[in-house]
């Protein structure tokens, strides 16, 4: 019984924390208060859960909670008035536990809020995915330090400064208005992209970190639930399932990386695939799709190939000259390149590589250098591609992907 | 609603040689943005422009130095002082404020209670 317990505290902390902290948050315009109350309300939770039972609505039990702590928190102060002038001031207690039970379909919009707030513009990109991480998915401080290198004294200090800066500037609590959605939701997306990214290719020690995917996955799965009409979250939710589907096969039992070329297909994860495929076709649909449809489009030709050699690299090429118009990212480009060669043999794709090789977005970005190795290599420039290993190398920390690289090196030296 | 300062950094070469008509624009379009802080939702406190920094005198400690605090490219040439519902609604506003020869930093005004 009491593991029971402990496993619907769990499943209600990864469930619930972000909606019990937006909806406490709405209602104290405060988020650090909202913050320490949905921790208590939590902490309550393990304490009287397993003596009383699980509540029947265990979010709205929390919401409850943790609304209760704060209005503590805040009679506490004795500012109530002078500090809160937009406070909705509740009559009672009872009004606390109304206000959530007849509050259903304001629940989506309070996780919306508190989104949008965590990625607001106005807010550094790092300091929005180390609040995006903190406050949506309730990880530790050290959990999020640790998921980016940074020391935990770094991590607090730039969530401090976040939320400091929201308050101090009136960053405001709400979803934004139609005309700045698209704008504002590229924001979201990237922030769970980046949290997506640093999972998959955590580098050092380990290649992915699954908490962090699994968190970015689960992330954009509720944004594709709370914004059902916009097609990019969708997009973002196919790229997502489509990418991690080939987890398992990324890495061999020795830790050694291994390339999509010779990853075993058939245990790739057919349903993640499967829901991927679909969300993609939903995503393309309309005009002008938007850079997550298109790269989740190209994530899913791979997929579908039931062989390497069977990948469909023109139409890959195609769907990578369609992005570069809707994203003209050099890092995109890269990749185009990489398709070409694919498609026209390795010198067509040096030739693409040389026209952004200059750009100063790449400098120091290792996946450059790699990839002119590779196709150096495999046009027999020996010189030239040990130069280029090397100069990946440079870029390269300790980890799966160096040992690759390394092990190329010695192939073109010897 | 809350005060936010909109700082309008320029450089200053770009009203130095300038021909007349290039101010009268410049002060036509400074007209303009006061009525637009009206009808974004917002209200005008104060708004000033500033004489060059090769007018400015800075005092540190007691020693009194001809020039500006931090010589930079982009030199603080004016001001507005605004009320605005939230940072968005600043947000708004500001982008409207004309600084061709530079851009605009916004900062809320600390409140003392």
């Amino acid at each position: 019984m009491p593991d029971r317990t402990a496993a619907a505290v769990a499943d209600a902390y990864r469930r619930e924390w972000a909606y019990v902290l937006a909806a406490t948050a709405r209602f104290t315009h405060d988020l650090d208060l909202a913050e320490d109350a949905t921790a208590d309300a939590f902490a309550t939770a393990v304490e009287t859960w397993p003596r009383d039972g699980v509540p029947r609505s265990p979010g709205g039990w929390l919401t409850t909670t943790a609304r209760r702590r704060a209005l503590d928190a805040l009679r506490r102060r004795q500012t109530l008035r002078s500090k809160l002038p937009l406070l909705v001031e509740p009559a009672g207690a009872d009004s606390v536990e109304d206000a959530v039970l007849e509050d259903e379909p304001a629940v989506t919009d309070d996780l919306l809020r508190l989104v949008f707030t965590c990625c607001h513009p106005a807010l550094a990109r790092e300091a929005q995915v180390a609040l995006t991480l903190r406050l949506v998915c309730g990880l530790s401080t050290a959990e999020v330090a640790a998921s980016f290198l940074v020391s935990e004294s770094t991590m607090a200090a730039r969530v401090t400064r976040a939320k400091k800066k929201i308050a101090a500037a009136r960053i405001p609590y709400r979803v934004p208005l139609a005309a700045e959605l698209p704008e504002r939701l590229d924001a979201v997306l990237t922030v769970v992209h980046l949290v997506f990214t640093a999972g998959h290719t955590a580098g050092s020690d380990q290649l992915v970190r699954p908490e962090l995917v699994s968190r970015a996955i689960a992330l954009a799965r509720t944004l594709v639930e709370v914004m059902p009409d916009e097609r990019e979250a969708r997009g973002l939710l196919a790229l997502t399932l489509l990418t991690d589907a080939r987890r398992q096969t990324r890495i061999d039992s020795a830790g050694h990386l291994v390339l999509l070329a010779d990853q075993d297909r058939t245990a790739w994860d057919r349903s993640a695939i499967a829901e991927g495929r679909r969300l993609v076709s939903e995503s393309l649909r309309g005009e002008r799709p938007g850079r997550f449809a298109l790269q989740a489009a190209i994530a899913a030709l791979h997929a579908e190939a039931p062989r390497w050699a069977d990948t469909d690299w023109r139409q890959i090429v195609g769907l990578y000259d369609v992005l570069l118009g809707a994203w003209p990212s050099p890092v995109v480009a890269l990749n185009r390149a990489v398709a070409v060669a694919m498609a026209d043999g390795p010198r067509a794709g040096l030739d693409q590589l040389a026209l952004i090789e200059d750009d100063p977005r790449l400098a120091g970005y290792r996946y450059l250098p790699a990839a002119r190795a590779d196709l150096l290599r495999r046009l027999g420039r020996r010189d030239e591609a040990t130069a280029a290993y090397r100069e990946a190398l440079a870029h390269t920390d300790a980890g799966p992907e160096r040992e690759y690289l390394l092990h190329r090196l010695a192939e073109v030296e010897r | 609603m809350a005060e936010y300062l909109i700082l309008i950094y320029e450089d200053e070469q770009t009203y130095a040689d300038a021909d007349p008509s290039v101010f009268a624009e410049a002060m036509a379009a400074h007209g303009r943005f006061a009525e637009q802080i009206v009808e974004h939702g917002g209200k005008m406190v104060a708004g000033q422009a500033l004489q060059p920094t090769s007018t400015a005198t800075t005092i540190r400690g007691d020693v009194v130095t001809d020039g500006p605090f931090a010589e930079t490219k982009e030199a603080l040439g004016g001001y507005y002082l605004i009320e605005a519902e939230d940072l968005d609604q600043a947000l708004a506003i500001a982008k409207l404020c004309p600084a061709p020869g530079g851009g605009v930093e916004v900062r809320p005004v600390m409140v003392f209670e």
